[in-house]
């Protein structure tokens, strides 16, 4: 990192001591800024949700309106287009999912918070176990146990000798791939972004303190900061989405019956 | 100069990754240009394969700090 102005010393190219941030109060080590976080996402999740929800007309107010249509969303292009005829028994998993995630996620660029908690990767991790068991459970619950490890291990149509090499991989992919994939791209995601807002920022800070030449090109660093805050916005969004679209499909695949 | 190499190699390592999006997303274009009422079944396949592809320069990305 940092080959473009390590020249110049004194500046410190963002890294990933930027996201080991200190404890908020005295030493506690529970109560670090992603921690925080978190617990404001959950309030503010369920007070907008119970708001929105509390005095539901069949003219909805505008807050009604926008409860309805975050679920909307959710229940019917994420549970039953994916899903299929038993989608209601998971929507408020994967709601709940896609709320939180989407909050969390969108605090990496609200003004004065400005931390994606997702960077953090125990976050990301316990959402990938907690879609783990949910999707294995439901698989487990609808085929049975022998039924449903036989269908992941030797899945049907194909020739047997190949299974010698399938039957690894497939138990790998039920067991460690998909959840790991599952965890490491959304945390991936929002530490790439949050280091990519970083760098420009800070960037453009240092950029001012320096010659007048260099205070001349800070106005570039800081307008491509802000377009980025822009992606970033559309990122979090789709990696939210993509997170419960994954979920949703796993807990398909789980429930698909052999053909 | 100074730096770290791994950088380096994690730019060359998203090429592959970056092709697949575009390749990804240039299917799901044309598939919706041709018949513009199947967006709907498309838009969550090319979004799975988008996240598939993209997983793997995540990994370099992740790779290249911690290597």
């Amino acid at each position: 990192m940092g080959v473009w102005l390590a020249a110049e010393d004194g500046f410190k190219p963002p890294s990933t001591a930027d996201f080991e941030l200190p404890p908020v109060f005295g030493d506690n080590p529970f109560t670090t800024k992603p921690i925080l976080l978190v617990f404001l996402s959950v309030i503010l999740v369920s007070v907008f949700f119970i708001r929105s929800s509390r005095k539901a007309a069949i003219v909805p107010s505008k807050l009604q309106y926008a409860g309805e249509s975050v679920y909307g969303f959710v229940r019917n292009n994420l549970g039953q287009d994916i899903i299929g005829h038993e989608f209601m028994r998971f929507v408020p998993y994967l709601f709940t999912l896609f709320t939180f995630i989407l909050t969390n996620n969108l605090f990496g660029i609200i003004p004065l918070l400005q931390f994606p908690t997702m960077s953090r990767v125990s976050f990301p991790y316990v959402l990938a176990i907690l879609t783990f068991v949910v999707f294995h459970y439901a698989g487990i619950r609808h085929k049975g146990l022998l039924k449903y490890v036989k269908e992941i291990m030797f899945p049907p149509g194909v020739p047997k000798p190949v299974y010698v090499i399938l039957t690894p991989i497939e138990i790998s992919t039920y067991l460690l791939v998909r959840p790991l994939t599952l965890s490491l791209r959304l945390f991936a995601n929002m530490f790439a972004g949050h280091l990519l807002l970083l760098v420009f920022f800070l960037g453009g800070d240092y950029l001012l303190q320096g010659a007048i030449g260099l205070k001349l090109v800070a106005p570039f660093a800081f307008t491509l900061g802000i377009v980025l805050t822009f992606f970033e916005f559309m990122v979090q969004c789709l990696q939210a989405y993509i997170f419960t679209l994954l979920t949703a499909m796993f807990i398909a695949g789980a429930l698909a019956d052999e053909h | 100069m100074t730096g770290s190499l791994n950088v380096v190699g994690y730019g060359l390592a998203a090429i592959g990754p970056a092709l697949a999006v575009g390749m990804i997303f240039a299917a799901y274009i044309s598939g919706v240009a041709r018949q513009p009422e199947a967006r709907s079944v498309l838009q969550p396949i090319a979004f799975l394969g988008f996240a598939l592809a993209e997983a793997l320069a995540l990994f370099g990305l992740v790779l290249a700090f911690v290597l």
